[in-house]
């Protein structure tokens, strides 16, 4: 692997005493947001890159934590010194989303009024809602426009919010594996997984905390699913295939074939950790994007809002959003005479391949990045 | 004489773009077309390209580069977009090559085509002589050439007139890129090596 990792890090935590109204019509009156940075702020402050998080991803994006060694960031092949986001050019920053479970402000951390966790009482917050608070954040770094704004599915459509909302503020977008909005298959994938959480008898509407329980049963079942779309077909094939755990068939329900035990494991691992109530709020975030909706369906309109310069990139394996969704963006950001590029990349990892290390995808993100102002 | 990047077909193509232009280079390659274009012309240009180091090679560049496969038509283009399509080199390499001059046209005022021409005498007595021509402008063997079309500069004019394009102008270079011409359409036909067409349609 070409550079290397920014190695150790730490994390940083920034209150906001403004009241922050949401897409949804609640108000989070103060809330926290947890962050990283790799590199360093430029005396001109032009260099600072905005990587956005997926619907599981969080704030500890690159690096490692000195006292936990083999807690490696989410996205670490792609920075530090050397990488495509080179941390001797850049200044990264890294942030875990309002409502997420990785130490902002979220439905497991207090509710201040109560005094108990929120819950199913934090409201539903938006992609919009996240442009905004990352934009305080900015505020706070003394950022007034990001060099870039970088993600991958989810946190793609965060660069493609930050481009229409704060056009002055974001002179460049790589928009990777992302759609402009969700497709009725999509929304029906996340609604299998909502219910799987919904109807669990530990989920106690929401305030499972309250009842010493965790809906881990449903939540297992939700990452499952998700965890199906992620990958393709052809990669469960050559990763899996038929494949049984004891070489022939038990006929009972148990853990049989290698692609059943692989999923418990990533559903059991994911539950472990993961909070329900975060994940009810980020499918519904991504249920709820279509930025569009504000130009009456019109992506052509809504795109002519956005000045910066886009990377489009999209994975040819990739079913979730297939690079037709991309293209789409591509399309809207044309018919504005939009600087544009998009990339097709060839990966067999299906909507995963936006996490992993390839030479060709992360050359061109390399490449595209080496040629941006700062 | 030399060329823009040894490429004499470049030079008509310069000539016809007016600076400000959007232009749309259709197998754009590593993006040096644009380029030169952006840079002499002050033009504003995206490329459409298949090939992986192509487009790597583009974005290195600083082109605007869409990755994409002509054959299957430019959907993401919209309806008169861009004052030029080029499509330089490239056409003896598409197999639907009405549609794809017609997308051209869709997206753009005015499309520019070259093309080696295969009724060039070299080619021609390179054929007599039992032998595939190989040349400048031909640059491969017939068992890894990339074209797919074998036409002539007749052949595409019959095409043009077929279909109703207009042909506002067009260059006929020899093998050294330069011009060439003759009264006689047959002779001109065994003279040019390369030949470059800007064309438009009736609307």
């Amino acid at each position: 692997m070409p550079g290397q990792s920014v190695g150790a890090v730490h994390s940083q935590r920034a209150h906001f005493e403004q009241p922050l109204s949401l897409r949804s019509g609640g108000v989070v009156p103060a809330y926290d947001l947890v962050y990283e940075t790799y590199g360093t702020l430029n005396a001109a402050k032009s260099n600072a890159i905005l990587v956005c998080h997926a619907l599981s991803g969080h704030h500890h994006v690159a690096g490692h934590y000195a006292d936990q060694p083999e807690n490696i960031g989410w996205w670490d092949n792609i920075i530090g010194p050397g990488r495509p986001l080179d941390t001797d050019r850049y200044f990264i920053v890294g942030v875990n989303n309002l409502g997420g479970c990785h130490g902002s402000t979220g439905p497991s951390t207090l509710n201040p009024a109560t005094g108990k966790r929120w819950g199913a009482d934090f409201p539903i917050v938006a992609v919009i809602d996240w442009v905004h608070a990352q934009a305080r954040l900015a505020d706070r770094l003394g950022i007034d426009s990001w060099a870039a704004v970088i993600g991958g599915s989810l946190g793609g459509m965060q660069a493609l919010r930050w481009s229409v909302t704060y056009p002055e503020r974001i002179r460049n977008a790589i928009v990777i594996a992302a759609a402009p909005k969700l497709s009725a298959q999509n929304i029906a994938f996340n609604d299998v997984a909502r219910q799987a959480i919904l109807t669990d008898p530990d989920f106690h509407g929401g305030h499972y905390y309250e009842h010493h329980t965790r809906p881990t049963r449903g939540l297992r079942l939700a990452r499952m699913l998700g965890h199906i779309t992620y990958l393709s077909d052809d990669q469960m094939g050559e990763k899996f295939g038929r494949e049984l755990r004891n070489g022939s068939f038990t006929f009972d329900f148990d853990v049989e074939f290698e692609v059943e035990s692989y999923l418990r494991y990533q559903g059991d691992k994911f539950a472990g950790y993961f909070d329900a109530n975060t994940y009810l709020l980020m499918t519904k975030a991504l249920d709820y994007f279509d930025p569009a909706r504000m130009d009456d369906g019109d992506l052509k309109a809504t795109m002519a809002r956005s000045k910066a310069n886009f990377l489009i990139a999209s994975f040819t394996t990739d079913w979730r959003f297939t690079p037709a969704r991309s293209k789409e963006i591509v399309a809207a950001l044309l018919a504005n005479g939009r600087n544009v590029s998009y990339a097709e990349i060839d990966l067999n990892f299906g909507h995963d391949s936006f996490l992993m290390e390839d030479a060709h995808y992360h050359g061109v993100v390399d490449a595209w990045l080496r040629n941006i102002k700062l | 004489m030399t060329h823009i990047l040894n490429r004499p077909d470049f030079d008509v193509i310069a000539g016809w773009i007016e600076p400000g232009h959007k232009v749309l280079d259709l197998g754009c390659g590593d993006g040096s077309l644009l380029k030169h274009l952006i840079d002499s012309r002050g033009v504003h240009g995206w490329g459409v390209e298949i090939d992986d180091a192509n487009i790597l090679a583009a974005i290195k560049n600083g082109i605007n580069v869409i990755q994409g496969n002509l054959e299957r038509g430019l959907d993401e283009f919209a309806d008169q977009a861009f004052d030029h399509v080029v499509l330089s080199r490239t056409l003896q390499t598409v197999r639907h090559t009405e549609g794809i001059l017609r997308e051209m046209l869709r997206v753009g005022r005015e499309a520019v085509v070259s093309f080696p021409n295969f009724a060039y005498w070299k080619n021609l007595r390179s054929v007599l002589n039992g032998r595939m021509p190989v040349s400048e402008d031909l640059p491969y063997q017939w068992y890894d050439s990339p074209n797919v079309r074998f036409f002539t500069l007749l052949d595409f004019e019959a095409l043009c007139r077929q279909m109703d394009l207009i042909i506002r102008e067009r260059s006929v270079l020899d093998e050294d890129g330069q011009p060439v011409d003759n009264e006689d359409e047959r002779e001109l036909n065994f003279l040019g090596s390369l030949v470059v067409y800007r064309l438009t349609q009736r609307r």
